[in-house]
């Protein structure tokens, strides 16, 4: 295996804009409130950036396609801007870019900057869209959470483990998400909601009801990375670094061949395993100290638990109904209120949750600090879980 | 002998009580009273003739599917296309090869007999055999009688020289352009004349000169017709006709009325298939077949008849069936009323030929890949096999997965998608012979489907291009037909 990215790397700044439904604002006034803030906390000047990735997924309800429209709204000095989108995963893609381009020496400071602006379209919901003409024959219609509700179905059979626990257990990822974006100003959602009302919902996809799928956002998020020295160099004491950064695709095993059984994801399987080697992490349940995971629906964090190997295959429900993954458990996951309640406005999301676990990292995380984190995990899953994207990032203090 | 080799028949699986429609519009038009009883077929918002048409003929062609079809014929007044070949379609559909006459019988509700009596003439010397099918769904304007008179269904028939379970001994003919309801180029719907005058001027009179001049061409006396298959929404008009043309009374078939309604230009093929599903060898049949004159053909059935068994024919799609109470679901399905799809349903459906002519067989035919190395059935077909033990270049032979099972291995009920009835279900299907997708599923209720049940795969509808007038087809998993 290549020698990896493990403290190669160092974060200098991050910034996130208030997610939510932001009537007021067009993805330009997003960007710009996510780069101020990042740029701020890495206390450089823009002329100091020498590259920039930029995230985004759906650019045909907004910006449209380039780089351009991140140079432009930032006035970025005609430097190298590359646009990426990788479905949900695009934002941690954005970061993936600049990091490797600050290993490769190619770049001293490089800028990632994520941004959707989904509420412009007229409904609830990610925008209906094609898959190009030949998928558009044959792929079959169906919502995000028609795809992702089927992974209950082949939970349930697989596991033994019959629909209303697995309701419950689900229902209960989505209490503890609405109760962690009550401490999280930026959050999209801000409300405590019982379990009943989880349980109650109208269903949007069976077994899957409206507090199981995650919010539907406007936001952008932006990181500045460097190499440990000219962070220094900068002032900067205190390092978070990157310790891996994994990414695994679907090549269509799980979509046509018969080896699948719908209850997992493959590609967070390898992504995960490939990390934890890169970050020098062997025991992940004990040793990664938070992470934020892919909650796009609630029974996506549940089956996600088991594919990160934080919880044993069959049982994420029980560590669930335990109150592990609680933010006083014993690995708080989505202590920001995930996609769920913070909000997912896709090619900001992987940034996002960077940006939470840096700040849970450096101790600047408020009402919501975890007590002495060393390892944070963050996880995106774009596609549908028969063929989808999935990458792994893992931060920590430099030379954890 | 020219005849009937095999025979198959679809009858859609909702069937909409009389009594619905007379209590949504008895209030308007009065008359409809008097026809509350029985129920009428009606097509999924995803059938239309030609899939109607389709699964007919994958009832007739059965498993054994002859590689000597040199013909496919397809006849109806309501084909989705007015100028693309529909019966190509059909054939793509069936994957049966390009090698071969196709051709669309349409403008009369004598079609569908007047081109049997084509194609059977033409069978005899062919070398090979060929397919006769035939789909029907009319639309009628709301508090119209028709509504309740019409039905939707389809049929389908081998024809060939050997092994015939039905031989086909002749004809009678007559052309008269006697105008009991016409419609239009461009318009929706039927215009009626007076029932009473089509009975005495032209049922009356015009089948009689049929039916004689059949039983003059084949030497067969009137009295000698088990079955007289006649179609006629008038009430006992078969047996009046009978009589006057010396048929016995208890040779007249059941016009299927009471259980699915007359299914237009498929009617007399899909009650010929009907009587085939009851009739005994060595018995006479006699079909009708009405429009601007009339067709009278005789078919005698053989000994052979009885290998026809596994067929579900008509009597098989009758028995699947699904009463619909919601008339607004009926109107909705057979665009009568405006509906708000919402703005999901607005993302633009356009097709781009290029493509699909590309993929014909892939997205009309249902054809897969299987690699020759690994033996690993996949769809869609690929250059480098999806095994992941094989990986092998360009190994992929065609393989047909339409008439596979196809078992859930997960699914859901979406009510967030755009579907024209939600919720839409769809989930991952495993085929019997490998291979697997994610497939839409039709026909189905909510509740009524499981990880483990067995569907089968149909042919239908995927998305309606309104805008351009152009029906996408693709294949979807139903739950199979069972005969009862």
């Amino acid at each position: 295996m290549a020698s990896g990215i493990k403290d190669k790397v160092a974060i200098l700044g991050m910034g996130c804009s208030k997610f939510g439904e932001r009537w007021d604002c067009d993805a330009e006034d997003l960007i710009v409130e996510a780069y101020q803030e990042a740029v701020a906390d890495a206390g450089i000047e823009t002329s100091q950036i020498d590259a920039a990735w930029f995230a985004t997924a759906i650019e045909e309800v907004h910006v449209g396609k380039s780089g351009v429209p991140l140079s432009v709204a930032l006035r970025l000095p005609n430097i190298p801007v590359t646009r990426v989108e990788n479905f949900c995963a695009s934002g941690t893609e954005a970061f993936r870019g600049a990091v490797y381009a600050v290993a490769s020496g190619a770049a001293d400071i490089a800028l990632a900057v994520g941004v959707e602006k989904l509420k412009d379209t007229g409904y609830g919901g990610l925008p209906q869209r094609g898959a190009g003409p030949l998928n558009d024959m044959i792929k079959n219609n169906g919502s995000a959470p028609g795809g992702f509700a089927q992974l209950a179905t082949a939970y349930s059979q697989k596991h033994g483990v019959d629909m209303e626990t697995v309701k419950k257990a689900i229902g209960s990822i989505s209490v503890k998400s609405h109760a962690n974006g009550v401490k999280n100003p930026k959050a999209h959602l801000r409300k405590a909601i019982p379990l009943e009302t989880v349980l109650n919902a109208p269903m949007i996809a069976a077994p899957l009801g409206l507090f199981d799928c995650c919010g539907v956002s406007d936001g952008s998020a932006a990181a500045i990375v460097t190499t440990p020295e000219i962070a220094k160099s900068l002032g900067k004491h205190d390092l978070i670094t990157v310790k891996a950064l994994q990414l695994a695709v679907s090549n269509g095993q799980e979509s046509g061949h018969n080896s699948w059984d719908g209850s997992y994801f493959l590609t967070t399987r390898k992504a995960s395993e490939r990390a934890y080697k890169e970050a020098g992490i062997e025991k992940p349940r004990e040793q990664i100290s938070m992470f934020e995971c892919h909650d796009c629906f609630s029974i996506t964090e549940m089956v996600t638990m088991e594919d990160l190997y934080i919880s044993n295959e069959g049982e994420a429900w029980r560590d669930v109904l335990d109150g592990f993954y609680n933010a006083d458990g014993q690995v708080p996951c989505q202590i920001d209120g995930g996609l769920k309640c913070f909000g997912h406005p896709i090619g900001a999301s992987g940034l996002r949750m960077l940006y939470e676990m840096y700040f849970q990292l450096l101790g600047r995380a408020g009402e919501r600090q975890l007590k002495d984190p060393v390892f944070g995990m963050t996880h995106n899953l774009g596609g549908q879980p028969h063929q989808n994207v999935s990458s792994v990032a893992i931060i920590g203090h430099q030379g954890a | 002998m020219v005849g009937i080799k095999a025979y198959g028949g679809y009858v859609p699986r909702r069937r909409l009580p009389r009594g619905v429609i007379v209590e949504a519009n008895g209030w308007f038009n009065s008359a409809l009273k008097a026809y509350s009883k029985g129920e009428r077929s009606m097509c999924n918002w995803d059938e239309d003739a030609l899939t109607m048409a389709v699964e007919a003929s994958r009832d007739c062609l059965d498993k054994t599917r002859p590689d000597d079809i040199k013909a496919i014929y397809l006849a109806s007044t309501t084909l989705p296309f007015t100028d693309r070949q529909n019966s190509g379609i059909l054939g793509t559909a069936l994957n049966l090869g390009q090698n071969m006459m196709t051709m669309d019988i349409t403008s009369s509700q004598r079609a569908a007999t007047s081109g049997l009596i084509n194609a059977l003439n033409v069978a005899k010397g062919m070398g090979g055999s060929a397919l006769f099918a035939t789909g029907e769904h009319r639309r009628s304007q709301t508090a119209n009688n028709n509504e309740l008179m019409y039905g939707d269904g389809g049929a389908a028939l081998l024809l060939g020289e050997d092994d015939v379970v039905a031989e086909y001994i002749g004809a009678g003919q007559v052309a008269v352009d006697f105008v009991d309801h016409y419609r239009g180029q461009n318009a929706d719907f039927d215009y009626n004349w007076e029932e009473r005058w089509i009975r005495d001027e032209g049922f009356m009179k015009i089948v009689p000169d049929a039916v004689q001049a059949a039983l003059d061409n084949t030497g067969i006396s009137a009295d000698e017709v088990d079955h007289f298959v006649m179609p006629g929404t008038i009430r006992n008009i078969a047996a009046m006709v009978g009589k006057r043309c010396g048929i016995r009374e208890d040779a007249a078939r059941d016009n299927l009325h009471g259980v699915m309604g007359e299914s237009g230009t498929a009617h007399s093929l899909v009650m010929l298939v009907d009587c085939l599903q009851d009739a005994k060898p060595g018995q006479v049949i006699m079909v009708i077949g009405w429009g601007q004159g009339c067709d009278a053909l005789v078919f005698r059935t053989t000994d052979k008849l009885p290998s026809m068994a596994n067929r579900l024919g008509i009597k098989g799609h009758l028995a699947h069936r699904k009463e619909e109470t919601n008339y607004n679901k009926f109107l909705a399905f057979n665009g009568l009323v405006q509906q708000d799809g919402g703005l999901r349903s607005e993302t633009d459906k356009q097709t781009a030929l290029t493509t699909l002519y590309r993929n014909k067989e892939m997205v009309i035919g249902f054809v897969g890949g299987k690699c020759e190395q690994c033996g690993t059935v996949q769809y869609p077909k690929s250059r480098i096999c999806v095994n992941p033990n094989c990986g092998a270049i360009n190994t992929q032979e065609d393989h047909r997965m339409a008439e596979t099972s196809a078992t859930i291995q997960s699914w859901t009920a979406d009510n967030l998608t755009y579907a024209p009835d939600p919720p839409h279900h769809f989930g991952m299907v495993t085929f019997g012979e490998g291979g697997r997708m994610m497939a839409d599923f039709t026909d189905v209720d909510e509740g009524g489907v499981a990880v483990g049940d067995e569907f089968h795969m149909v042919f239908r509808i995927k998305a309606a291009d309104e805008r351009r007038g152009f029906n996408k087809y693709f294949w979807k998993a139903a739950p199979k037909v069972q005969a009862s």
